[in-house]
Formats: structure tokens, C-alpha cells, sequence
């Protein structure tokens, strides 16, 4: 097992590498086959470990890799560790991001950067393989702050665009709040425990349970304070409530990036933090409270703006915060197998979700407002399907006790879990929970709805006039359609309402082979993950072969709450599916039966409508407290400080001293002879009377 | 050196140091003409060489005098090569005006 792993995790930094240097030297094919090679090897690898897990015969185990850091009590070494927990990582990881190598074939086809694109996929699966493999804090932290790189360099992977820019340093920005957090939570665990070892701070953990520190000149429980902090950290990478806001503008970047980093990988290392650190998170319930409230609020709050957005790709982000609210409360309540179990899943029926909406959005010459769809299911029917078995596995479709989707198994577990551990606080989280899975129901339901019913309107969106232009554009000069036109928007005609009412005279193009497969195979996954892995994951006692069944000494496994678990009244159960029911029923109402309603709506409730639209106007108050007096500072600095003193008194300074002496010294300079010569017998009469006096 | 009536090495100095004040102000106060500078040069070469001959004589060195010759010799030089520049300039420029001469200005 040891050489895979190496292989596993660095195949993906050397194919990295190499494109990336090799950039336009290798070409766009050598250096996308490279890459897009290496991840499936990697994902090929990956599975057995991941099946050897499953059946009993694979045993932890840590590779080590090189020395690191010596110095005092302190050491720890580059060393991968391979266990269930990261096993699960391995196969999501890896498997996702070998298909979004190959999705992106067909969607980056008329990109100019190619290489470079596939270079930092490729480099962020590499951070995320060093993060999930971390066998101590600060590696854990590498990787960290690996995929935060990655992910700031595709969010503004098309740099031209302002609002990618932007959007990229508000998501770097926000995970360094979230990440200041990490930092301090490493700090104090090594100042407590002399150690960044995981293995050796979860087994010391049990020890400073109940012992208090002094920290901000309050006295606390050490391990509460660890254990916020760390969260604090997950939050940012998570995207959780208060650290969320960078999430759905980091939807500026390519759909495949979306899909692979704001969806399935990236945003759920917080969840897996979590989990790895477990039963270090058991000793300390008031940060588990805190975990609780935040998911179950991020999971409530992330869903009612998924109702109003009419970005295809917002609604599916804040469709994905949602879902990591729901990943959290269940680790809040000591569930941390059913969590992992919802990251498993959501991987695939979120990945797929927006691969598929990146199908749409290609099919509609990018066009992402969804005001602009419909009717686009007989246009490209193996997309619609795809987007269908993701919008049934996220609601959570399924028949208790026969087959349900993927979502069905995770969010119904959830539930149960939040309901079966009985406190106050995970009651409100089960019902913020079920709350949450009505609108998820809804938005979801909408999103198809809108997407893929009704008549088209394509024909006021500026995309589809510009394409259907282009297009005549084309048959003059051959020029080829580039990518990004929306940067590009020419004057606009509306074309002959004779050619199709409401399409514009726009014919919609099924994707290439190339991103249909990956759909495919997410769909196998979004129908069947769920299905096949219930019992290894939430019921991990009842599989392998050994006592501590799958995830062995992984992560905290909490059997009591799992036995309970299965004992929740059967209304319980039922929850999830009768919320979705009703969100469907309350999809169907408004946007098939009785499409006035959404606008009636709004015009009734235009406050609560503006609150939610304005995602609860949290970029207005940050704005407002924090980037507003940041900016304050910064210009008070760069105004006062940098040009007001150090300009003015140093180079700026020191040049105007040498201009006016030399000005001064260039009035000397005639260029009459008479004058040096003068100067000479000056100089000379001076030098006389040094010597003679 | 005795028998040169009231004539002592000091009258010899003073016409040195007239014709040295004459070159000087010659350089500084001319305007006219580069040519004029040239002269009043060879006139502070000449008062010096005055100064070195009357204290040859005066101190009974032939050094002195050899040096003198040697002055004369590079003034010599000087001269036709100051007046080789001269002409060269004045079909350059067209005139050798002083005041018209400040190229060198920084």
C-alpha cells in the first residue's frame, strides 16, 4: 500500500508540474492527456484501498516521506497516513477530479490557457490528497492552505474579468479569517499537548478534558477553546454560516472548477477536519454545541436563498452550503460516520449537479440565467436525465426499506441522528434540518423546472442573440466562437420572431462525448452510492471483519447513537421524505401549475422577498463593517503614511535634494570658457593660500 | 648679476606679475574673440617665463632658462594647436565669437 499512496498522491503534482511549466511548450493536448492520465490513474489506485477498507483486509497504516521540521520539542515529518477516513477522501478525491479533468475536454475546448488550467486542477488535487493524508496538524495545514491557493487561482482563472478577480480575493480573504482560526487552534493544541501529531493528540485529548486555560483574559476549558478555534478554521473552508459569503461568488470560475473544488472536494475539508479530529471534538461539548448551531443554522439559512437566486450555478451553491450545514450538525451531534456518509454522497450528486449545469450553461452558449431557459429538455435530453438523477439524489428521493437515491440514505441519517441524540440543540437542528430539506425540495425542483419545462425563453438573453449573430458572423469569416463572450456584447438585434417562438432562432447542442461520460458516471454514483455504502458507513459495526468494523479507529464512532438511531419513531423517518414531498408539490404549484404565482409572490412579500434575494444582506453588513473601514485604513496608510512620510522624506525626498543641488550646480556650468577658467584660478588661489598659511 | 644700474630683480618681477594680471584679465574680461584668449594665455607663459629668467640670471642657474626655452616650446605647440582648433571651429560654427562659445553649457 505504500508505494500506491505515493503514487497517488504525487502522480497528480508531477502531471502538475509538468503542464504547468511546460504550459504552451507541451501544447494543449500533451499537457490535458498528462494530467487528466495521472488523475485516473490515481483514481484507479484509490478504489482498492478503499474496497480493502471495506471488506476488513486493508489496516491503517502511516508512509512516511520525509523529514520536516526538527527543532526542540518540536518535529513532525511529511508522512501520509492512510486509513478509512482517508480512504473515503482517496476515492471521492480522486474520482471526481478525474472525471472533471476529463469534463473539462469538452468544456475548456476553445479556452487559449488550456495547460494552465489542467495544471491547477491538477495541483489542487494534489493539496487536497496532502490534506486528507496528513498524519499531523501542519501538514494538515499545507494542504490547507494548498487547495486555498489552488482554488483563489481558478476561482480567477479567466483574470481578465473584474468580477472573477474580485471574487477570487474575497474567497482568499474570507478563508484567511477562517484560517487565522486553524492557526491559533494549531498553536494552542501544540502549546497544550507539546505535539501536532493526530494520532498523539487524540489520545492525550481524553486527559485535558475538564482543565481550563486563560485565554483573552477569560478563563476557559482547554479543549472547548482548541476545539473552537479549530472549527472556526473548518467554517472558513467550509463555507459556513458568517464565513459563507466567498462561496457563491466563487462561482466566477469555470464550471468543472465549481464542481471539483465549491462542491465535492475542497469545501468539505472542514466536515473532514472534523471528523479526523473527532474524538478530540467529543471532549470538548460546547464546541460541539457551537458546531451544532452554526450547521444547523448555515444548513436553514444557505436554503431559503437557494429559493430566489436565478444564477444556475448560485442556486447550486448555495444548494452545496446547505448541504455542509447538514454535514456539520450531524458530526455537531456525534454522528460522524453519517457525516462523512453525506460528504460521500453529496460528492457525487453534487458534482454531478453542476457538471450538468455546466452541460446547460454550454448548450446555452453561456448563458447561466436561468429567466433565460426552459423548455430544454427535449434539446438536450442526456444532460436533462443526468440533472434529473442529481435533483432526485439531493432531495433525497426513496421508499424507506426498499431503494432510494443517494441523498435519501445520508439526509434521512441525518436526520434521524440530530433526532435520536435528544438534546435541545439537536432538535432545533432536526427541524432547521427538515425545514432545510422542504426548500431543498423546492429549489431544486424549481431549478429543473425553470431549466428544463415550460416554453423557451431564450430569446431575451443577450448570450443566445450574441450566438445566434455569431453565427451568421461565422459563415462570413469562418471566425471560430470564442469562449467568454460574455465580456464581448455587441450591439444586439433581435433576430426574426418568425424563426421559433422564443427561442430566437437558437438551437441548443448536446455536449460532446467528452463531458457526457463524466456525467454518466456521477449518475451511477448519485443513484447508487447511497444504496451500496449505507452499512459500511453508518452502521460500520455490522460490516468487516474486524470488531471495530469500517471505520476502525478513523473516527469517533459513537454505537449507542447509532443503535438509536435505527429506533426513532417512524415519523422521524418519514420527515425527509414528506418535507421533499412537500417542496416538490410546492415546486410543481408554482412554476408548472400556476407560473404567476412566483411574481404574485414578491409583490405581496417584496421585504422578505429583498431580504432573502440579498442573501440576508450579508455582503452589505460585512461591507459595511468590515471592508469599508479596511479600506478607511488602508487609504489612511497608503495616503498618510506611505506617500505622506515615507515618500515625501525618503526617495521622493532624497531626489528632490540631489535635483535642486544639481540644478544649483548646473547653473555653474556656463560653458563659457572665461567662467572655468576663472573657477581654476579660484580653486588654485584657495589652494595656494591652504598651503602657504 | 651686478652692474645693471638700479635695475634689480624686483622690476623684473613687477613686469611679470603686470604682464600675468594683463593675461589674466585678457581671459576674463575679453568678449570679442577666442583669439584674444590665446594671446592672453601666451602672455601669463610669458610673464612666467620673465619670472624664470630673471631669477636664472639673477640666481645664476642656467636651469631657469632652459626651462624657459621649454615654456616657449610648448607655447609654441599650444598656440598652433589652439589656432588649428580655432580654425576648424570657426568653419563649424561660423563665427569664434566668445560669448557665441558655450557648448560645454550644462
Amino acid at each position: 500500500m505504500a508505494t500506491q499512496i505515493l503514487i497517488i498522491v504525487f502522480l497528480p503534482l508531477a502531471a502538475a508540474i509538468i503542464a504547468g511549466l511546460g504550459n504552451r511548450a507541451l501544447g494543449n493536448t500533451i499537457a490535458k492527456s498528462l494530467t487528466t492520465g495521472a488523475l485516473f490513474v490515481s483514481a484507479a489506485l484509490s478504489w482498492p484501498i478503499f474496497f480493502g477498507f471495506l471488506n476488513g483486509t486493508a489496516n491503517a497504516e502511516v508512509v512516511p516521506v520525509l523529514q520536516w521540521v526538527q527543532s526542540g520539542d518540536m518535529s513532525f515529518d511529511w508522512a501520509l497516513r492512510v486509513d478509512a477516513l482517508t480512504a473515503v477522501m482517496l476515492v471521492v478525491i480522486n474520482t471526481v477530479s478525474a472525471l472533471v479533468h476529463l469534463y473539462s475536454w469538452g468544456y475548456m475546448e476553445e479556452d487559449p490557457a488550456q495547460p494552465r488550467f489542467f495544471a491547477y486542477l491538477s495541483l489542487f488535487t494534489f493539496a487536497m490528497l496532502m490534506l486528507v493524508t496528513a498524519d499531523n496538524l501542519v501538514q494538515m495545514f499545507f494542504g490547507w492552505e494548498g487547495v486555498g491557493l489552488a482554488s483563489y487561482l481558478l476561482i480567477g482563472f479567466w483574470f481578465h474579468k473584474p468580477s472573477a478577480n474580485a471574487a477570487a480575493m474575497k474567497a482568499f480573504v474570507v478563508n484567511r479569517v477562517g484560517d487565522l482560526g486553524f492557526m491559533l487552534g494549531i498553536f494552542g493544541t501544540f502549546l497544550v499537548f507539546q505535539t501536532t501529531s493526530i494520532p498523539e493528540i487524540i489520545d492525550a485529548a481524553p486527559a485535558m478534558s475538564g482543565s481550563s486555560i486563560t485565554f483573552v483574559g477569560m478563563r476557559l476549558y482547554t479543549m472547548d477553546i482548541l476545539c473552537i478555534l479549530l472549527f472556526i478554521g473548518a467554517m472558513g473552508k467550509s463555507a459556513q454560516l458568517g464565513l459563507h459569503t466567498w462561496l457563491p461568488d466563487a462561482m466566477e470560475g469555470p464550471t468543472p472548477v465549481s464542481a471539483l473544488i465549491h462542491a465535492a472536494t475542497m469545501v468539505t475539508a472542514g466536515v473532514f477536519m472534523l471528523c479526523r479530529l473527532s474524538p478530540m471534538f467529543e471532549t470538548a461539548p460546547t464546541a460541539l454545541a457551537i458546531v451544532t448551531v452554526v450547521g444547523a443554522a448555515t444548513c436553514f439559512f444557505a436554503a431559503t436563498i437557494g429559493t430566489t437566486q436565478w444564477d444556475i450555478k448560485r442556486v447550486i451553491a448555495y444548494s452545496t452550503c446547505s448541504q455542509l450545514g447538514y454535514m456539520f450538525f450531524a458530526a455537531g451531534v456525534g454522528a460522524y460516520g453519517v457525516a462523512m456518509f453525506h460528504l460521500f454522497t453529496h460528492a457525487f450528486f453534487k458534482a454531478l449537479l453542476f457538471l450538468g449545469a455546466g452541460s446547460v450553461i454550454h448548450a446555452m452558449h453561456h448563458e447561466q440565467d436561468m429567466r433565460y431557459y426552459g423548455g430544454l429538455r427535449k434539446a438536450i435530453p442526456f444532460t436533462f436525465w443526468a440533472m434529473m438523477a442529481g435533483t432526485l439524489a439531493i432531495t433525497g428521493v426513496g421508499v424507506l426499506y426498499v431503494f432510494g437515491f443517494a441523498g435519501f440514505y445520508s439526509k434521512d441519517a441525518i436526520l434521524e441522528a440530530a433526532w435520536a441524540r435528544g438534546t435541545g440543540l439537536s432538535q432545533f437542528a432536526f427541524w432547521a434540518g427538515a425545514i432545510a430539506a422542504l426548500l431543498t425540495s423546492f429549489y431544486s425542483w424549481r431549478l429543473m423546472f425553470l431549466t428544463f419545462w415550460g416554453t423557451p425563453r431564450w430569446i431575451e438573453s443577450e448570450h443566445i442573440q450574441h450566438a445566434v449573430h455569431h453565427d451568421e458572423d461565422d459563415a462570413q469569416n469562418a471566425a471560430p466562437a470564442r469562449l467568454e463572450d460574455a465580456s464581448q456584447k455587441g450591439p444586439h438585434s433581435v433576430p426574426d420572431p418568425e424563426t421559433g417562438k422564443g427561442t430566437g432562432g437558437y438551437k441548443p447542442h448536446e455536449s460532446p462525448a467528452s463531458m457526457l461520460i463524466p456525467l454518466g458516471i456521477l449518475t451511477l454514483g448519485a443513484v447508487f452510492a447511497g444504496y451500496i455504502f449505507k452499512y459500511p458507513f453508518i452502521d460500520s459495526t455490522l460490516m468487516g471483519s474486524d470488531a471495530q468494523g469500517f471505520w476502525g479507529s478513523s473516527i469517533f464512532f459513537n454505537d449507542d447513537l447509532v443503535h438509536a438511531l435505527h429506533d426513532v419513531p417512524l415519523w422521524v423517518k418519514l420527515t425527509a421524505t414528506i418535507a421533499m414531498i412537500a417542496g416538490f408539490a410546492g415546486a410543481v404549484y408554482a412554476y408548472i401549475l400556476k407560473p404567476a404565482l412566483p411574481g404574485a409572490f414578491v409583490a405581496k412579500f417584496p421585504r422578505l422577498h429583498d431580504f432573502v434575494y440579498n442573501k440576508w444582506y450579508f455582503d452589505e453588513l460585512y461591507h459595511r463593517i468590515f471592508v469599508r473601514p479596511a479600506f478607511w485604513f488602508g487609504r489612511q496608510f497608503w495616503k498618510l503614511g506611505d506617500i505622506g512620510t515615507i515618500d515625501r522624506f525618503g526617495p521622493n525626498g532624497i531626489a528632490a535634494v540631489v535635483n535642486r543641488g544639481s540644478a544649483a550646480a548646473r547653473s555653474i556650468q556656463s560653458g563659457y570658457l572665461y567662467t572655468y577658467a576663472l573657477i581654476m584660478l579660484l580653486g588654485l588661489i584657495a589652494a595656494v593660500t591652504y598651503v602657504l598659511l | 648679476m651686478t652692474g645693471m644700474g638700479g635695475i634689480g630683480i624686483e622690476h623684473y618681477l613687477v613686469v611679470g606679475a603686470i604682464l600675468f594680471v594683463l593675461g589674466v584679465l585678457g581671459i576674463f574680461l575679453n568678449r570679442k574673440n577666442v583669439i584674444v584668449i590665446l594671446m592672453a594665455v601666451e602672455l601669463i607663459l610669458l610673464a612666467v617665463n620673465i619670472n624664470l629668467v630673471a631669477f636664472s640670471a639673477f640666481m645664476q642657474d642656467l636651469v631657469g632658462q632652459i626651462f624657459a626655452m621649454m615654456v616657449l616650446t610648448v607655447a609654441a605647440a599650444e598656440a598652433a594647436i589652439g589656432l588649428a582648433i580655432l580654425v576648424i571651429y570657426y568653419r563649424g560654427r561660423g563665427t569664434i565669437a566668445v560669448d557665441d562659445v558655450n557648448r560645454m553649457k550644462g
